[in-house]
């Protein structure tokens, strides 16, 4: 984990959209404002979807596993719809912000446009839902603790940026084409944005969990110590052959020795090593086995 | 009003953080005005000029239909552009407001994340003597409210001392009650916060590069603060003193207390400032009469210079002078409507010596607003007790950053409306328990729920 993971994911959550944030957003106050009230509606939606949640949990049987994935589903699909609520009456408000901006205008035109307010309502929206979605997990990410140890994906932390990357996108494009939507009265592209958004929250849900949900639970297990049994266990369908070629040094079936196999010739070797595993030289044909433990 | 900040604080003062908010200009001074106008045009400016904050709307009608005169259609036109100013530069105010707020809610977060200290119980202050270790739960509420009205209490008679001070005129004695008090500040509770990080992060420091280090830092900070010196140093300062004294608050008061007390400060700042008798207001009214600014150690003030050329933009010339700023001399931005250039206008208004006013040259300075350190303090105090004590951590923390700056921007809007001194704690602090409570008792089970499954929404 550590500094590495931390960045990395941090970057590929978050990255783009503080690349949009600074280079069409930090300029304009106003468009700032729009920006952190856009943040505000969707954590008001959040908290009364989470409110019915959690009203529904407590009213039920904490024991009955399918009521409980059942009422999940339930605050989920509540929730999107709930956002997308916010997300109208957000609309409703800017464009009365509109109105108030061109009386006051000079010129008679307002400072921002519709569509400008539009996209930056999605941003909003899209970094709200994304900081809360992955600033735990950033923050987990720096402490001590091995991805994936009781046999979860190892993953997770990276399938988990690029999801929240992606959403953030999605809530930018799903603002603007809702705005549009209310803008010239058709019902359709705000239904399209709805069924959008029902569907990109519901399918997540059919492509995993693992079988360990907690992700606090990661931080429990100690560390091993160097030299080790291994540290992370490859999984046999890793997707491409060279990658798999340079980063497994493995004969056979067995697990990679990653932290030997990155050259580390200190200390005295675990006997289990030598016989098992063998380290290969990448450039060279893997039938030849050159022993570069000094033993 | 104005926000007080008794910053003499240390653990043998509280604070008596009012909190309030000010825009940089006092409402126009009756007698100025009626001269002003006198000597321009006819008496249909008057109630214009007057009515000029409140609505927009019957004012471009007034103005347009006194087109008679040259004079007034050119002033209705101005005051149109000004007011037209106004507003657009609102979204300015409210971000330069931002800034500061976040600047130090991020360095109260940090501290508190980072540094165990203040995290750690180490007794109470005496301003809380209740202690909050009893095993049943309605004798520790009933603690923490007692602590609250200790607490309030004590602010209620620093601040009527202090506004007792300032109507007799003992001018003397609240310069040097202020100046102990951030001495205090920037000295002692510096060192200790420097020892701390030190601590914190392992890191060794000897006895003379301690004192080099913070003798320079202290001495410039009073320096900054109570005379002169560029404005980003003194907001920096002004933003650092904040956080430390939130620092100071979040480590002494006990839990429930806190809660409790952020609620009552701001109900008791939405009186001191709006009630006709409140302590607050009458500060502000007797500053404004006597035409001085509030004391400039309990101000954060965002104002700038910048010039509006008529005939000549001149803005180059202006680019260096801007940065030296008398911090006492916010207080002439009351000064409102430079919409005619008067002569004595310009000179009154012209810290800057070295560059000549010109009556071709209209200078209007950048309405800066203001804002109480106290109000600083409340809000970092919150953000930083929902980072320290909330189990969900970041995501409540996140929460209420954001409720707070919604809750500032809707006052800014209200400031704008009402252009009088309006309580700034109110509604960040309302919205900021309710999604502190909210955040970490619904939505944080919610989004935990949500990301074991991966689930995103």
């Amino acid at each position: 984990m550590t500094l590495a993971v931390f960045f990395g994911c941090t970057f590929i959550a978050f990255g783009p959209a503080f690349g949009l944030f600074i280079f069409t957003i930090a300029r304009d106050p106003l468009r700032i404002i729009i920006l952190i009230a856009g943040a505000f509606f969707w954590l008001v939606s959040l908290l009364l979807s989470s409110l019915i949640w959690f009203i529904a949990v407590k009213a039920s049987d904490p024991q009955d596993e399918r009521l409980q994935k059942g009422l999940l589903i339930f605050g989920v699909m509540f929730s999107v719809l709930l956002q997308e609520a916010f997300r109208f009456l957000y609309y409703k408000l800017l464009r009365k912000a509109i109105e108030g901006l061109v009386a006051l205008s000079e010129d008679g035109c307002s400072p921002i446009s519709i569509q400008q307010m539009a996209y930056v309502a999605g941003v909003g929206f899209g970094l709200m839902s994304g900081a809360f979605s992955m600033i735990n997990l950033l923050a987990d990410a720096l402490g001590p603790g091995t991805v994936g140890i009781h046999g979860d994906s190892q993953l997770y932390f990276l399938t988990s940026a690029f999801m929240t990357m992606v959403l953030i996108f999605l809530h930018t494009f799903w603002g603007i084409l809702f705005f549009h939507g209310c803008e010239h009265r058709r019902w359709w592209e705000i239904a399209a944005v709805v069924i959008m958004h029902l569907t990109v929250s519901g399918l997540v849900y059919g492509v995993k969990p693992a079988p360990n949900q907690d992700p606090e639970a990661l931080q429990d297990v100690p560390v091993p110590s160097h030299p080790s049994p291994p540290l992370l266990s490859w999984r046999q369908d890793w997707p491409s052959p060279s990658l798999q070629y340079l980063f497994s040094w493995t004969v056979g079936p067995q697990p990679a020795l990653v932290g030997q196999a990155l050259g580390s010739s200190c200390g005295s070797q675990p006997t289990g090593v030598a016989e098992t595993g063998s380290l290969q030289h990448p450039l060279r044909s893997p039938h030849k086995t050159p022993q570069f433990w000094g033993t | 009003m104005i926000t007080f900040m008794n910053n003499s604080d240390s653990e043998e003062e509280p604070c008596n953080e009012r909190t309030s908010l000010m825009s940089a200009e006092s409402p126009p001074v009756p007698s100025y005005q009626d001269g002003l106008q006198a000597s321009e045009a006819g008496e249909a400016q008057a109630h214009r000029k007057r009515r000029a904050g409140s609505s927009r709307g019957p004012n471009n009608i007034t103005g347009g239909e006194t087109s008679g005169s040259g004079v007034p259609v050119r002033e209705s036109a101005l005051e149109n552009e000004e007011e037209e100013l106004t507003l657009k530069y609102g979204a300015k105010h409210v971000i330069m407001l931002f800034v500061p707020v976040t600047l130090c809610m991020i360095v109260v977060v940090a501290t508190i994340k980072s540094v165990r200290f203040y995290t750690e119980k180490n007794g109470q202050l005496i301003y809380t003597p209740f202690s909050e270790d009893t095993p049943s739960v309605g004798q520790r509420l009933l603690n923490s409210v007692l602590n609250t009205i200790v607490m309030i209490s004590v602010i209620i008679v620093m601040t009527v001392f202090l506004v007792l001070l300032y109507k007799y005129r003992c001018y003397k004695f609240i310069h040097g009650w202020l100046i102990l008090s951030s001495l205090m500040l920037l000295f002692l509770f510096t060192y200790i916060y420097l020892g701390e990080v030190l601590k914190t992060y392992n890191v060794a420091m000897d006895y003379p590069t301690l004192f080099i280090v913070i003798w320079n830092f202290g001495a410039v900070g009073m320096i900054c603060i109570h005379w002169k010196g560029p404005l980003q140093l003194q907001q920096a300062y002004l933003i650092m003193i904040s956080a430390l004294m939130a620092l100071v608050f979040i480590k002494y008061l006990p839990e429930w207390s806190a809660w409790v007390i952020l609620g009552a400060i701001s109900i008791y700042d939405l009186m001191a400032v709006l009630c006709p008798k409140g302590p607050l207001r009458m500060l502000v009214e007797t500053a404004q009469e006597r035409n001085e600014p509030i004391f400039p150690a309990l101000i954060y003030s965002s104002a700038m210079m910048w010039t509006v050329g008529m005939a000549k933009p001149d803005t180059a010339a202006r680019g260096p002078g801007q940065q030296t700023w008398d911090a006492a001399e916010d207080g002439r931005e009351h000064l409102r409507s430079p919409s005619h250039v008067e002569s004595q206008m310009s000179e009154t208004r012209s810290p800057v010596p070295t560059r000549p006013v010109t009556l071709e040259e209209l200078e209007e300075e950048e309405r800066g607003v203001k804002l109480g350190l106290g109000d600083f303090i409340f809000y970092s105090v919150l953000v930083g007790k929902a980072a320290a004590t909330a189990s969900g951590d970041w995501n409540t923390t996140l929460a209420c950053f954001v409720a707070i700056l919604i809750g500032l921007c809707l006052t800014l809007l209200l400031l704008a409306v009402f252009k009088k001194a309006l309580p700034a704690l109110p509604i960040s602090i309302t919205f900021g328990l309710i999604f502190y409570f909210s955040t970490d008792n619904l939505v944080r089970p919610f989004m935990d729920t949500l990301a074991s499954h991966q689930l995103y929404i």
